[in-house]
């Protein structure tokens, strides 16, 4: 809580210019020998601790402080569609349990639909304390503003500490409805979890669309909110359950809204990339779509899945549910094979959980090297020929024996 | 019709890194462009414009003054009018700070039907701030937006994607609705426009022209999250690296692949 102070006596021309280089994000501003800081600032602080002496100095602003004792529980929301659970939820019921052991407070879900017993009773399976059902005919197909008035409603009845949601779609779209009305902190897509002894949620997510992480926290606003994405943790393994279920009055709850759901319009179930157990993933090392072919040898050979990164979607050359990253999916297959990706965070983010991660690469410090098992430099246009010709060789060999 | 589209200065490349001896942060902050999904927004706001007889799109963006660049594209493009908010204080802002502020902006402008935003940033890539804004002007919204089948003054019937299914659903103005990319073809900013538009001088909001004036809930200040460290990820993998010609790479390549019975 403060702000960024420039001691202005002592700058001189050459302070400023080291100062505008230094600054990731070109908050300084330098005129009439004037040093400003601009609206660009993330008061990161760089400046103050590895720019010139005495220059630029933190100025720490005081803030009421809560009572943090007086809120406990970690709630996972259970996203559900025509009654069946995402199962992100159960990866985060398993996440929640493990750092409600920490600071020795309860695990509540919430689940809101119009038939949602078995989901309930699902959740005690995983060792929810206490499940908080809201089950009403309104409540059948989401609705944002009807299901935000029960988050409010869920908030002023039990003094949460932290709210977990599934980073699906529906969860990205209502987590900040619930953390506007509540005025609290929001974090995005966390890749991992912590919490201090107070009670504070770490929450650790890329920053800065770069490659760069970032611990972020709530210190003084709660609950604490967050979203992680499906396949991020491991689902636990099921309890004998000890946990109620409290089906929770619904008659406070207005029926008008301003969105009326007309249709669902369900996909034809396809193999998701997520469920991949081989994936062969491409990157912007294929100048051409029709360069993929060159894939297309090892890909029938081991039954893969092709994946790609942003820029290929960007492109068009796939559809978006291809792409593997934090605005994409998060895969754990067996085995992923990496053909010229230059990973980004948020790719890494997305695969570095894969049992076996081999690469390959014309750059020697390509960030996916850093994580793959197997990195193997050289240029795919050369590479894949010859890898084609060796598949060829083996299914030759095969249908002689 | 009055439509407002939300658009951001984004970094034009994801090549951030942190210095591992000094721990700085070095990004070329020179480089920037309009986000992606801020081009689909304007440009369903075009095709919105071309079908009433009177519609005003207003592009609105929060930022430094460099910032005023991607507005310039938007009026470029196309659009109506453009308002820069600015202000030191707004600096540090996270979701929800960055939300309020900006639906302070949408509340001083006051007159609109429907706000269009991108679906998310590239450099924040949380998808949050729309729904936020929403909230905090107490209006509905509906995201990830793929088709718009009908709209008039009264509401809009939208087609959204979610992961395994599409939903459509009624919605009453005024709204927010975030677009997906594919939603259309956005155009590009074009030369008559840039001639037209020379005299377009881009308004500044600052702290002081909007109706909550409270410092404390703006920037850092009025950030609940806070950014407690910066890291580079972590790599503790055991990698073996080949280096080879191509003919030995493939066949290395081929044994990892028989070594770990995948083929």
């Amino acid at each position: 809580m403060g702000y960024i102070k420039v001691n202005q006596s002592k700058v001189d021309d050459a302070i400023a210019k080291t100062l505008k280089k230094l600054c990731p994000f070109n908050a300084f501003e330098y005129e009439d020998k004037y040093l400003s800081i601009n609206a660009a600032c993330k008061v990161c602080k760089i400046c103050v601790n590895k720019g010139p002496q005495g220059i630029c100095e933190y100025v720490e602003e005081q803030q009421v402080s809560i009572d943090k004792s007086q809120y406990k529980g970690i709630t996972v929301y259970i996203e559900q569609l025509d009654n069946e659970a995402h199962p992100v939820a159960y990866e985060l019921i398993g996440k929640a349990k493990e750092l409600a052991k920490k600071t020795k407070e309860p695990v509540y879900a919430v689940v809101i639909g119009n038939d949602i017993k078995k989901i309930a009773e699902e959740a005690l399976t995983y060792g929810v304390d206490k499940v908080f059902a809201y089950q009403d005919e309104q409540f059948k197909t989401f609705n944002v503003e009807h299901y935000t008035n029960v988050l409010e409603h869920f908030f002023k009845t039990v003094q949460n500490n932290i709210f977990l949601l599934g980073g699906t779609p529906q969860g990205r779209s209502f987590a900040p409805r619930i953390a506007a009305r509540l005025k609290t902190g929001l974090t995005a897509d966390c890749t991992m979890l912590d919490i201090k002894e107070n009670g504070d949620l770490l929450q650790i997510r890329p920053a800065f669309g770069g490659n760069i992480m970032a611990k972020i926290n709530t210190p003084n606003h709660r609950p604490q909110l967050a979203t992680i994405r499906y396949k991020m943790f491991n689902k636990p393994e099921k309890v004998t359950p000890h946990g109620t279920i409290s089906y929770e009055p619904t008659h406070p709850f207005k029926k008008a809204s301003n969105i009326e759901h007309i249709e669902t319009i369900k996909e034809p179930p396809s193999l998701d990339i997520s469920d991949a157990e081989v994936i062969i993933a491409v990157g912007r090392a294929f100048k051409k779509k029709e360069d993929l072919t060159l894939i297309e040898p090892l890909r029938k050979k081991l039954n893969a899945m092709v994946a790609c990164t942003r820029p290929l979607i960007e492109n068009g050359w796939f559809d978006a549910k291809r792409q593997i990253g934090l605005s994409g999916r998060t895969v754990k297959p067996k085995l992923i094979i990496n053909l010229g990706v230059s990973g980004a965070v948020q790719y890494i983010e997305g695969m570095k959980d894969s049992e076996l991660i081999i690469s390959i690469n014309e750059d020697k410090d390509n960030k996916l090297f850093n994580i793959s098992h197997y990195s193997i430099v050289g240029d795919i246009y050369e590479l894949l020929p010859k890898i084609n010709d060796l598949v060829e060789a083996v299914q030759k060999e095969n249908s002689h024996v | 019709m009055k439509i407002i589209t939300c658009i951001k200065q984004v970094p034009a490349s994801s090549q951030v890194e942190v210095d591992p001896k000094t721990g700085v942060l070095i990004r070329d902050g020179n480089n920037v462009k309009m986000n992606p999904y801020d081009l689909y927004a304007l440009e369903s706001a075009f095709i919105i414009k071309e079908r009433f007889k009177q519609c005003n799109v207003h592009a609105i963006t929060m930022g430094p003054l460099s910032a005023k660049t991607v507005l310039e594209e938007a009026l470029f493009m196309g659009a109506d009018d453009a308002t820069l908010l600015s202000d030191r204080a707004f600096a540090g802002a996270d979701v929800l700070a960055t939300s309020y502020t900006l639906s302070q902006l949408i509340d001083y402008i006051k007159d609109y039907d429907v706000i269009i935003a991108g679906k998310q940033t590239t450099d924040g890539d949380t998808a949050q701030v729309g729904p936020e804004i929403a909230e905090f002007l107490n209006i509905p919204h509906v995201p990830y937006v793929k088709e718009i089948i009908e709209i008039n003054e009264e509401y809009l019937i939208l087609k959204s994607g979610y992961d395994h299914y599409d939903e459509i659903v009624k919605v009453k103005t005024p709204c927010l609705i975030t677009v997906d990319k594919g939603v259309n073809v956005p155009r590009l900013p074009s030369y008559k426009r840039r001639v037209s538009m020379q005299e377009y001088k881009i308004p500044m909001v600052t702290l002081k022209d909007l109706n909550d004036q409270d410092k404390t809930h703006y920037g850092l200040n009025g950030s609940p999250t806070q950014v407690e460290e910066i890291f580079p990820p972590s790599s503790d993998v055991n990698s073996i690296t080949i280096e080879q010609n191509p003919t030995k790479a493939a066949q290395a390549f081929m044994d990892v692949l028989k070594d770990r019975k995948v083929l």
